[in-house]
C-alpha cells in the first residue's frame, strides 16, 4: 500500500497553487488571494496532522535518528550519484513545518489587500512556501539543497516588485548574493565530504540501511552515522556551518538580514524573519552539527562567542533605532543569536531551547511585523518619532504587540520563557564540559557560565527598547488632524492578530505542546555531539594549538595538490 | 580501403543525409512559392522535427548508435575511420537539431529573414556541426569545420544592408579564417610527427588516455596550442573571444542564438574528441596543456562575467555571458572523468534551450522596439506577462537556480571537479556564478519593477515563437527536476565511451 503523501504535498502544493495562479486571467487576479489561502490552510491542516501524529509516536530516547523519521518517502531521482527524493519529518522538523504553515498562513492572511499585480505576488509567495517547507522535510542533502535556493530566489523578486521603495533594489540584491554565497560555500564543503563518505561510514550501517554500492550518496541518515577523522571535521565544519549560519544571520555576517527585513513587504517580513532565518539555523544543525559532531565540539567554543557579540550586539543596535522594521530586525538578530548559542551549549537543555526559540521567535516576529505593516499600510510612516498615540485609533495592534514585547523579552507565561530558559541553562550547565583547551586554548568549562551571564543582559535590554517602542508607538497624545487614512483594521487583520498571540500564550502556558516533540528531535544530534565530547575528553591535551595549525596546513596542502 | 558501403556506414550518416534532402526541399520550397517565405521557417522547424525523430528513433529501436566502451572502437568507425558512431555523436547531433528547430520557430517572425538561403544555410551549418561531433579525423574535423564556419559567416552577415550586420559578418569570417588556418598549422604538425590523421591512430602513439609515463614533447604541446587556438575561437574562451560580443551583437538575433550555443557545442564537441583522445599527448593532471586549459577556464569566467556587468546592450551582455558560460563547461573537461565530460555534455544540452529561450524573448522584443538595448527590457511584465516569465526562466537557468536545469547543470560539473580533488577550482566557479547572478537578476529587476515609457503597447507573440520559447522553458525546468537523472545518465553513458571501466 502506498501511503498518503503528507510530506510531498506540504512541501509541492504551493508549487502547483503558484502555477494555477499565473494561468489565471489578467483580470481574475482577485482570485489569486482565494487559490493562495487554499493551499496555505490546506498546508496548516496538513502539518498540524504531521505535527499530532508525531507527537503521538515519539521515539524513544536513543533511537537513532533514521529512525525517528516519519512519513518517509523515496524515490529515485539521479540514482547513479547517490541523489534521492527522500521526504521525511523528525520532532524538530515537524515542529518547523507547523510554524511555517501557520506563518505563511498568516502572510496571505496580511497581505489580503495587495493590488499591485496580485497574481504574481501570490504566486511568488507560494514558491517561497514551498521552498522553506521542502527545506524542513528533505532527507536528501541535495534536496535540501534544491528547496534551500528554491526558496532564497523568490525573496529577492519579492522585496524588489513589492518592497519599501527607497531600499529596495539595494536590500534585495544584498540579502540574495549572501544567501546564496553562504550556502554554495556549505555545498562546497558538502561535496568535499561526499566523496570521502564511503570510507568513513560504519561497515553494517546501524538503522538498517543497505550498504552503499560503489558510489557515495546524498542520503542524511547514512551521513548521520558517519564518522569522520577528526582532521577532516576540523577543517570543513566550519564552511559547512557558517554557510548557513549566515542565513540565521550569526554575527559577522549577519549584515543583510535588517536591511532585508526594512525593504520587504509585510508578508514577505513575516515568512522572512519568522520562517527563513530558522531556516538557516535548523539547516545548520542538520548538516553542519549532526554530520561533524567532533568538528563542532572543536568549534563551538569559538562560535559561542559570535554569538554572544550577535545576542548583545543586536540588542544594542536595536536600541537606537527610530524605525520600527529596523528596531525588530535587529531584534531579530539579537533572538537568532540566542538559537546558536542553544546550539553551542552542546546538550539537551541547550539545544531544545534553541528549538522552541525557533519557534517562539517566529510567531513572534511575525506578529510584530504584522502589527507594524497594519499602522504603515495606515500611517504611511514607521518612524517612532512621528508615531504616537496608535492605542487610540488602533487598539487591537497595541495589544498584540505588547503580547509580542513580553514574549521577546522573556516574560514567563509566554513562549520566550519557555525558551530562553533553557538557553541559558544550557550554557550555564556547559561550564561543566572540560574538553581541555579545544580551539586556540578556549576550554568551555572557563567561560560558558560567564556567556550565560553576560547573555542574560540582553534581556533587559531588549526591555528596555521594547518598552521605549511601546512608549512612543502606542501612548501619549493621538493627533487625530495628523493622520488622514486611519481606517479601522478588517476583521482579517484582527482574526490573524488572536491566532498568533493564542499560540504565543498557549506554548508559554502549556510547554508539553512543544517540548517534548522538539526534545525529541534534537536528542540524536545531543547524542552524537556526547559521543564526540568524550572522545575530545579521552583525548585529554588536543589543545596543541601548534600541532593543530600544522594538520591543518598540512591537510589543506594536500588537497591543494590535487588528487 | 575498399570495404562495401554497409547499411550501418548509411545509419551512421542517416541524420546528415536527411539534413542534405530537407536542405534541398527548403531551396524547391522558396523559389516556388516565392510569396510564401514565412512558411519556410516553419518547413525547416517540422523538418528538423522530423529528423530528430528518426535520429531517437534509430537509437530507441535500433540501438544505433550502440552504447559504446573504448575498446570497440573497431565497430564504430564508419567511412574509411572517419566518423565515429557513437552515443556522443548522438548527444550532439540532439543538441544541434534542437537549435536548428527553435531558432527557425523564433525567426518566423523576424521580416529581414524571410528568404529561403537564410534557413539553407541554417541547416547548411547543422550539417557540419552534427559532422563535427562525429568525426574522429583530423581531415574530416576540418572539413566539417570549414562547412559549420562557412555557413555561420554568411549567417553572421545575413542582413547585407545592415551596417553592422556585414561588419560582424566581416570581423567573423577574418578571425575565424585566421583561428582555423592556426589551428590546421598545428595539425599538419601532429601529421608530420606521427604519420596519422586518424585522431586514435595519433592517440596511440601518442600514449593514450590516463598514460602518465613519458616525457613531454615540446613539438606536441606547440601544435597542442596551435590547434587550441583554432578550437578556443569556436568555443569564444579568453583570449580567443575578442570577436563574440561584436560579432552577437551585429549578427540578425536568431544567428546570434545560434551561433552562441550550436555552434559553441559544435566546438566543444571536438574539444573533448581531440584531448581526450590523448591525440595531443598523454593527459593527465599537470601537465602543460591541461594547465594551460585551466587557467583559460579560470580567466574565460572572470573575464565573461565581470564585463557582463557593464553592458547596457542585452545582446552583448548575453554575449559575455556565454563566454562565462564556456568556461563552466571547459571545467568539466579539465577533471578529465567520465563524470566530468558527461557534466559537461548535460551543461550544453540544457545551455542550448536556455539561451535560445533568452535571446527568443530579446527578438521578440526588437521586433517592437527596433534595437536592443537595456531599456527596451524595462516594464517587460507589464507589456508582455508571458515574455516576462520565459526570460526570468532562462535567466535563472543561466544563473543556476532551482528549478531549472541551470542549477542542477551547474552541481554536475561541480561535484565532478570536487571528486578529483579541485575543489578550490569549483569555489572559483562558483564565486563567478554570484557575480553573474548580480546581472541576471538586474535584468530581472528591468523586467519587473522599472517602468516603460511604451508601458500600454503590448508585444505580439506569434504561435510559431510561442510555441518555440513554451518548450524551450518546459525542457529547462524539466531537466531541472525529472529529466535531471535520466538526462545526466544518459550523458555520462555518451561519455563512458572515452574512459575505460
Amino acid at each position: 500500500m502506498v501511503e498518503f503523501p503528507f510530506l510531498s504535498i506540504i512541501a509541492l502544493s504551493p508549487i502547483v497553487t503558484a502555477a494555477i495562479i499565473l494561468m489565471l486571467p489578467k483580470e481574475r487576479g482577485e482570485n489569486a488571494r482565494m487559490l493562495g489561502l487554499a493551499a496555505m490552510i490546506l498546508g496548516l491542516v496538513l502539518s498540524a496532522y504531521v505535527y499530532y501524529a508525531y507527537y503521538q509516536n515519539l521515539p524513544t530516547p536513543g533511537t537513532r535518528w533514521a529512525d525517528t523519521l516519519l512519513f518517509v518517502e523515496e524515490y529515485a531521482w539521479v540514482p547513479s550519484i547517490g541523489i534521492n527524493y527522500i521526504l521525511g519529518v523528525d520532532g524538530l522538523s515537524a515542529t518547523l513545518v507547523l510554524l511555517t504553515a501557520i506563518v505563511g498562513l498568516g502572510g496571505v492572511l496580511i497581505s489580503w489587500s495587495v493590488s499591485d499585480r496580485p497574481r504574481e505576488f501570490y504566486a511568488f509567495f507560494m514558491l517561497l512556501v514551498a521552498g522553506v517547507q521542502g527545506v524542513f522535510v528533505a532527507v536528501d542533502g541535495f534536496l535540501l539543497f534544491f528547496f534551500y535556493e528554491l526558496a532564497v530566489l523568490p525573496m529577492y523578486v519579492m522585496i524588489v516588485i513589492w518592497g519599501w521603495k527607497e531600499r529596495r533594489e539595494y536590500a534585495s540584491m544584498k540579502l540574495t548574493l549572501y544567501l546564496l554565497i553562504g550556502s554554495f560555500v556549505s555545498f562546497i564543503a558538502f561535496l568535499v565530504l561526499y566523496f570521502q563518505l564511503p570510507s568513513y561510514l560504519p561497515d553494517v550501517i546501524p538503522g538498517g540501511l543497505p550498504a552503499l554500492e560503489g558510489h557515495s550518496t546524498f542520503d542524511l541518515r547514512y551521513w548521520a552515522e558517519a564518522n569522520f577523522p577528526i582532521a577532516i571535521q576540523q577543517i570543513w565544519f566550519m564552511p559547512l556551518f557558517l554557510g548557513f549560519a549566515v542565513l540565521a544571520g550569526i554575527w559577522p555576517l549577519h549584515n543583510w538580514s535588517p536591511d532585508g527585513h526594512v525593504a520587504a513587504p509585510t508578508a514577505v517580513s513575516m515568512i522572512h524573519a519568522g520562517v527563513l532565518m530558522k531556516l538557516g539555523a535548523y539547516a545548520s544543525m542538520r548538516v553542519g552539527i549532526q554530520i561533524l559532531p567532533e568538528g563542532t565540539v572543536y568549534w563551538m567554543p569559538f562560535i559561542i562567542l559570535l554569538t554572544l557579540v550577535n545576542v548583545l550586539y543586536g540588542s544594542l543596535i536595536a536600541m537606537r533605532q527610530r524605525d520600527m522594521k529596523y528596531l525588530i530586525g535587529y531584534s531579530s538578530v539579537s533572538h537568532m543569536g540566542l538559537v546558536s548559542m542553544g546550539f553551542a551549549a552542546m546538550n539537551v537543555e541547550g539545544l531544545t531551547g534553541a528549538g522552541i526559540q525557533m519557534v517562539s521567535h517566529g510567531i513572534m516576529t511575525a506578529l510584530f511585523f504584522a502589527v507594524v505593516g497594519m499602522i504603515y499600510d495606515r500611517a504611511h510612516t514607521r518612524n517612532m518619532d512621528e508615531l504616537g498615540g496608535m492605542a487610540k485609533a488602533l487598539p487591537w495592534t497595541v495589544v498584540a504587540f505588547i503580547i509580542g514585547g513580553l514574549v521577546s523579552m522573556g516574560m514567563p507565561g509566554l513562549s520566550g520563557f519557555v525558551a530562553e530558559f533553557p538557553i541559558f541553562l544550557g550554557v550555564w550547565r556547559g561550564g561543566a564540559m572540560n574538553l581541555g583547551g579545544t580551539f586556540l586554548g578556549l576550554n568551555p568549562a572557563s567561560f560558558y557560565p560567564t556567556v550565560a551571564l553576560l547573555a542574560v543582559l540582553a534581556i533587559v535590554i531588549t526591555a528596555a527598547y521594547v518598552l521605549r517602542a511601546i512608549n512612543d508607538v502606542f501612548l501619549g497624545d493621538y493627533e487625530a488632524s495628523k493622520w488622514h487614512d486611519m481606517k479601522p483594521l478588517l476583521a482579517i487583520d484582527k482574526f490573524t492578530l488572536i491566532f498568533f498571540c493564542v499560540i504565543l500564550v498557549l506554548i508559554g502556558i502549556f510547554p508539553a505542546v512543544i517540548e517534548p516533540i522538539v526534545r525529541a528531535g534534537i536528542l540524536p544530534v545531543v547524542e552524537r555531539l556526547d559521543t564526540a565530547q568524550l572522545a575530545f575528553a579521552a583525548d585529554g591535551e588536543t589543545g596543541n594549538v601548534l600541532k593543530e595549525l600544522e594538520t591543518a596546513v598540512l591537510y589543506l596542502r594536500n588537497w591543494l595538490g590535487g588528487t | 580501403m575498399s570495404t562495401p558501403i554497409t547499411t550501418s556506414w548509411v545509419l551512421a550518416l542517416a541524420p546528415e543525409i536527411s539534413l542534405v534532402v530537407l536542405l534541398v526541399l527548403v531551396l524547391i520550397y522558396s523559389r516556388v512559392w516565392q510569396d510564401e517565405q514565412r512558411r519556410v521557417g516553419l518547413l525547416t522547424a517540422w523538418g528538423g522535427l522530423a529528423i530528430l525523430g528518426i535520429t531517437f528513433g534509430l537509437w530507441y529501436f535500433f540501438n544505433e548508435p550502440a552504447h559504446l566502451q573504448p575498446t570497440d572502437l573497431a565497430d564504430s568507425l564508419f567511412w574509411g575511420g572517419m566518423i565515429r558512431h557513437d552515443l556522443m555523436t548522438l548527444v550532439f547531433r540532439v543538441m544541434f537539431l534542437s537549435a536548428l528547430i527553435l531558432v527557425s520557430l523564433i525567426s518566423v517572425d523576424v521580416k529581414a529573414l524571410h528568404q529561403g538561403e537564410y534557413y539553407a544555410m541554417l541547416i547548411m551549418a547543422t550539417i557540419g556541426f552534427s559532422l563535427m561531433a562525429a568525426s574522429v579525423d583530423l581531415i574530416m574535423i576540418y572539413v566539417a569545420l570549414e562547412t559549420a564556419s562557412v555557413s555561420s559567416y554568411i549567417l553572421a552577415g545575413f542582413l547585407a544592408s545592415n551596417k553592422r550586420s556585414t561588419e560582424a559578418g566581416m570581423k567573423y569570417f577574418v578571425y575565424g579564417a585566421f583561428a582555423t588556418s592556426v589551428m590546421l598549422y598545428g595539425m599538419s604538425w601532429l601529421y608530420g610527427l606521427t604519420g596519422h590523421t586518424n585522431l586514435y591512430a595519433i592517440g596511440d602513439m601518442l600514449g593514450g588516455v590516463g598514460a602518465t609515463s613519458g616525457g613531454e614533447v615540446t613539438v606536441i604541446l606547440l601544435a597542442a596550442v596551435m590547434i587550441i587556438v583554432g578550437f578556443g575561437f569556436k568555443i569564444s574562451i579568453v583570449p580567443f573571444h575578442f570577436w563574440a560580443p561584436d560579432v552577437y551583437e551585429g549578427a540578425p538575433t536568431a544567428v546570434t542564438a545560434f551561433i552562441s550555443t550550436a555552434s559553441k557545442a559544435a566546438g566543444f564537441a571536438v574539444v573533448l574528441r581531440v584531448f581526450l583522445t590523448g591525440s595531443l599527448g598523454q593527459v593527465y593532471f599537470g601537465n602543460s596543456w591541461w594547465s594551460l586549459l585551466v587557467v583559460m577556464s579560470i580567466v574565460t569566467m572572470v573575464l565573461g562575467n565581470f564585463a557582463a556587468i557593464y553592458q547596457t546592450n542585452i545582446k552583448r551582455m548575453l554575449a559575455y555571458s556565454s563566454i562565462a558560460q564556456a568556461g563552466y563547461v571547459l571545467m568539466g573537461l579539465i577533471v578529465l572523468t567520465a563524470d566530468g565530460a558527461g557534466a559537461a555534455m548535460f551543461y550544453l544540452l540544457m545551455y542550448v534551450f536556455t539561451n535560445i529561450a533568452a535571446f527568443g524573448v530579446v527578438i521578440l522584443i526588437s521586433n517592437v522596439t527596433h534595437s536592443d538595448e537595456m531599456t527596451d527590457l524595462y516594464g517587460l511584465n507589464k507589456r508582455s506577462p508571458n515574455l516576462a516569465l520565459v526570460m526570468l526562466f532562462a535567466l535563472l537557468s543561466l544563473g543556476g537556480i532551482p528549478p531549472t536545469a541551470g542549477f542542477i547543470a551547474k552541481f554536475f560539473i561541480f561535484k565532478a571537479a570536487v571528486d578529483v580533488g579541485l575543489w578550490w577550482l569549483a569555489m572559483i566557479g562558483i564565486l563567478n556564478a554570484f557575480v553573474a547572478l548580480y546581472y541576471y537578476l538586474n535584468v530581472v529587476k528591468y523586467m519587473y519593477l522599472y517602468p516603460s515609457a511604451e508601458e500600454a503597447q503590448p508585444i505580439p507573440v506569434s504561435r510559431a515563437a510561442l510555441v518555440g520559447l513554451g518548450v524551450s522553458t518546459v525542457i529547462i525546468i524539466l531537466l531541472g527536476t525529472f529529466f535531471a537523472g535520466p538526462a545526466y545518465e544518459w550523458t555520462l553513458m555518451a561519455a563512458e565511451s572515452f574512459f575505460a571501466g
